[in-house]
This record gives C-alpha cells, sequence and structure tokens, in this order.
C-alpha cells in the first residue's frame, strides 16, 4: 500500500457521450495538498471532469494515471453529489454503509459513524432516516459518508448548490478541517465567494477544456486571459 | 343472496367451532402457499435485481419474457409438473405425485416470474438512483444486489405479497399435482372446487369467505411487521 494515491496524472483525456464531445482533451497533475476549485460557465465540463477524475466516465482518449494500483486509487477517494444520494436506511446506517462494505464489524463501523455525525454536525439525527433530512442535512450526510474511510482524495460537486448561508458556512468548515487533516479536496463550485474564501488552487474550464490553472491568488487578482478576466467579472461568456 | 348469507353463516359456524377439517385444510393452505412463496422469493428477488443491475446480450428479450411468465397458465404448469413427476417422468423415482412437496413445486413455478418481475421494476428504479453512488464507492455486484434488496425491501415485500396472493388463490395446478386427496393434499381451493361440484354451495362459500379472511389477515400482519406506509419516504 501505498502512502497516498497522489499524484493523479491526466494525460490528453476526453470524455464523449453519445457522439457529442464533452470534456477535453485535458491534461492536468494532481498533486501536493489542499483545495483545488474548478470553475467555469454553465456547460464548461466541471461535473464531467469531475466525474471523470473519481472513475465515474471512462475516457474516450487519454488517460489517468494515479500512484496507486487502480483498485487502491478507487478505495482511497470519495464523490459528494451536487444532489446527496439519499439511501433508505438511519442517519447512522447511511455514514457506516462504506465501512461495512469494506469489511468493519457493524458495531464498530456504527461507533464510528456516531462519531462522524457528530464531527458534521447531525448527531442529533443519527436515528432518522436519511431521506427526511433537510438538504443541508443531507449534504452533511454526504460528507461524514465520505469521509469516514478518510480518503487520500475527496471531490465535491457544487455541495452547497441550493443551501443558505449557515449551511453553506457550516459545509464550508468541515472541508477546511478535512483539508487541513490532509485529505487533498477537488471541488466545482458556481458561488465565487466560496472559490475565493477555499480555493488553494484554481482549475478554470471553459468549452470542455481547461483554459487556465495556478493559485487561487493570482487567478482571482491577475487573471491571465481575458476570459478569466471576463469570468470573474460577472460577464457572459459564450 | 340466500346463499351468500348462508355461505357467511356457515363461515362463522366452522371458525367459531373450530371444524377440525376447516383447521387442517387451512394449515396446509398456508404451509403450502407460504413454503412456495419463500422459495419464489429466494430465486425471484435476487433474479429481478440481477436482471436490473446487469446489462447483456438479450437483456430486453429476457425481461419480455420474464414479464410473459407472470401468465403462466396454471393448469398448463400441473400438467407439465405432473408429466415429470408421474412414474414414468422423469422425476417419477422421487415419488412425490400428490404429495404437497409437488403442490409447492408447481406454485414456484407459477409464482417465481412474477415475484422476480415485479421485483426488477422496483430494484431497477432504486438503481436508476443509487447507481452513481454505488459505483462510486466501489462496491461489487454482489454487494449492489444485497444493498438494493435490502433498501429495496418495502417494495419487494409488496412482490413477495403478489406472489402469495397468486399463489393461496390458486386451483388448476395444484389439483393436478396434488389430487385433492382428503387429508393428505386438499387445500381450501381444491376443497371449495369438490365442494361447488358437489352443489354443496354454502360450504364452498363458507370456505371461500375462510380464504379471503385469511390472504387479507395474513397481508395486513406482514404490513404491520413491517412497518409499511408509516414512513412515507420509505
Amino acid at each position: 500500500m501505498v502512502s497516498s494515491i497522489l499524484p493523479l496524472e491526466v494525460a490528453g483525456a476526453c470524455v464523449r457521450k453519445r457522439g457529442a464531445h464533452l470534456v477535453g482533451p485535458v491534461d492536468l497533475t494532481l498533486t501536493g495538498k489542499g483545495i483545488s476549485i474548478l470553475m467555469g460557465p454553465n456547460g464548461s465540463g466541471k461535473t464531467t471532469l469531475l466525474r471523470l477524475l473519481h472513475g465515474l466516465e471512462r475516457p474516450a482518449t487519454g488517460s489517468l494515471r494515479w500512484s496507486a494500483p487502480a483498485t487502491e486509487a478507487r478505495q482511497r477517494q470519495a464523490y459528494v453529489f451536487q444532489t446527496p444520494i439519499m439511501m433508505r436506511r438511519s442517519v447512522l446506517d447511511s455514514i457506516a454503509y462504506p465501512m461495512t462494505l469494506h469489511g468493519e464489524r457493524r458495531a464498530r463501523a456504527r461507533e464510528m459513524a456516531r462519531d462522524w455525525a457528530e464531527r458534521v454536525g447531525i448527531g442529533h439525527a443519527i436515528d432518522r432516516h436519511a431521506t427526511v433530512l433537510s438538504g443541508g442535512e443531507k449534504q452533511k450526510l454526504a460528507l461524514a459518508r465520505a469521509l469516514i474511510r478518510q480518503p487520500d482524495v475527496l471531490f465535491l460537486d457544487e455541495p452547497c448548490a441550493n443551501l443558505d448561508g449557515r449551511a453553506t458556512r457550516e459545509i464550508e468548515a468541515i472541508l477546511t478541517r478535512a483539508r487541513d487533516e490532509g485529505v487533498r479536496i477537488v471541488m466545482a463550485t458556481h458561488d465565487m465567494g466560496q472559490a475565493r474564501r477555499l480555493a488553494d488552487e484554481v482549475l478554470f474550464l471553459l468549452k470542455g477544456r481547461l483554459h487556465s490553472s495556478g493559485p487561487a491568488d493570482t487567478f482571482f487578482s491577475h487573471p491571465r486571459t481575458p476570459e478569466a478576466k471576463a469570468f470573474l467579472n460577472g460577464d457572459i461568456l459564450e | 343472496m340466500n346463499e351468500i348469507v348462508q355461505g357467511l353463516l356457515e363461515a362463522g359456524r366452522m371458525i367459531v367451532t373450530l371444524d377440525r377439517d376447516l383447521i387442517e385444510i387451512t394449515l396446509r393452505s398456508l404451509q403450502v402457499t407460504l413454503t412456495a412463496v419463500v422459495i419464489a422469493s429466494a430465486i425471484g428477488l435476487p433474479m429481478g435485481a440481477w436482471l436490473a443491475i446487469n446489462r447483456f446480450r438479450f437483456r430486453r428479450e429476457t425481461i419480455a419474457l420474464l414479464n410473459a411468465l407472470m401468465g403462466l397458465p396454471p393448469v398448463v404448469v400441473g400438467l407439465i409438473v405432473y408429466l415429470m413427476l408421474s412414474r414414468s417422468g422423469p422425476f417419477g423415482v422421487f415419488g412425490l405425485l400428490f404429495t404437497p412437496t409437488a403442490m409447492v413445486i408447481a406454485q414456484v413455478i407459477i409464482v417465481t416470474p412474477l415475484v422476480a418481475s415485479i421485483a426488477h421494476q422496483a430494484i431497477r428504479d432504486l438503481w436508476a438512483e443509487y447507481h452513481d453512488l454505488l459505483i462510486s464507492l466501489n462496491t461489487t455486484r454482489g454487494q449492489r444486489i444485497l444493498a438494493l434488496i435490502w433498501d429495496g425491501r418495502r417494495a419487494l415485500l409488496t412482490a413477495s405479497l403478489a406472489g402469495f396472493g397468486r399463489a393461496i388463490g390458486e386451483v388448476g395446478a395444484i389439483m393436478i399435482v396434488g389430487g385433492n386427496i382428503d387429508h393428505a393434499t386438499r387445500v381450501l381451493t381444491t376443497a371449495i372446487a369438490l365442494e361447488t361440484g358437489k352443489g354443496n354451495f354454502a360450504l364452498a362459500l363458507g370456505l371461500g369467505f375462510v380464504l379471503i379472511g385469511l390472504a387479507i389477515a395474513l397481508n395486513i400482519a406482514i404490513h404491520a411487521l413491517s412497518r409499511t406506509e408509516r414512513d412515507s419516504q420509505w
């Protein structure tokens, strides 16, 4: 077992579906620590790129190579969907599910799930059904479920879309803590304020291609291209 | 109308007096039907889940065939099972013809496609919802099927209950393979058919009401035990 599944090397990866070219070719190296924020207008390919990196989409061309064998790499990463997928179970059993999948005893898995529920702020709801939680609570459950196995890399697809300011702040606190504990985070967001608060690195996508990437400070203060500048100014990019 | 009232009174009398014959054939009906439903569910539920999550050649045709088999004519099933289990048939050596086991075999054949087909539809919808999550969690095919069956258990219970409904009311196949032998293979439906043939309508109706009451009571009991409808989101 390697110490980390990173770096991830993406070389010329493209995603096509039913003849339509969705993303690529993308060349990217994911290393180190911190939070990378994927930004770009609607339809620029943020979700598809995240799904490609996580293995939910297969590249039509090009390659993705983790530093660990494929099976181990899959087990040491997690994904949080924009609309959290709630299993028809209690909150506690939903969070414990990834642990039981990998052979953890049920009692131990539930104990860990209880701990994670407290950490993300849904400790009061562990006996409730996952499907009846509020939007913010569902997203916290999804985060706890993703983090319980202590992944090396966490992908998030607009986790705070449709959440109010308070819930967004709580989710951001969880993510910041996860980053501080060494989880490499790659997150898509539309929220410029959130990107400024969280990003260590920005990956700017346009028309399915990685238009520019670099440190967040540089991207926000001195955007290199007219398109990035226009995007930051809130202009409509065609 | 008079006969229906008499049938109700006869049903009441048999229940109140704990009629020995009624209890015997009722218990045999339950034994045969529940055994068949348990076996059909053990086959049909995983089969439905497997069909929902796997893509293979002729999948559509397989599902269409499964749906078509829901309408299997029980008499034809009974006849085929009879030929298989008769002395000259391939399984004649086991001596199963005219036993409750033969009746269970016939009912399993009739009920399994129904259970599998309803399970497939329920699991297919759940799989569409869970697909990305279970792939993301790097689950094996077996783990996916288990998760879908467990989380879809309420819908799958409906599939099993539909199978129970079909089996408890079945008469054609079990009459052929069971023979309606008194104190051996007689069940409620075959007893009703016999009494009707004898012109004993009140007793036949009485047995019929007991059968209906039994089916309703068992459905209610299973729903109550599994807490269906209490949690609207499940």
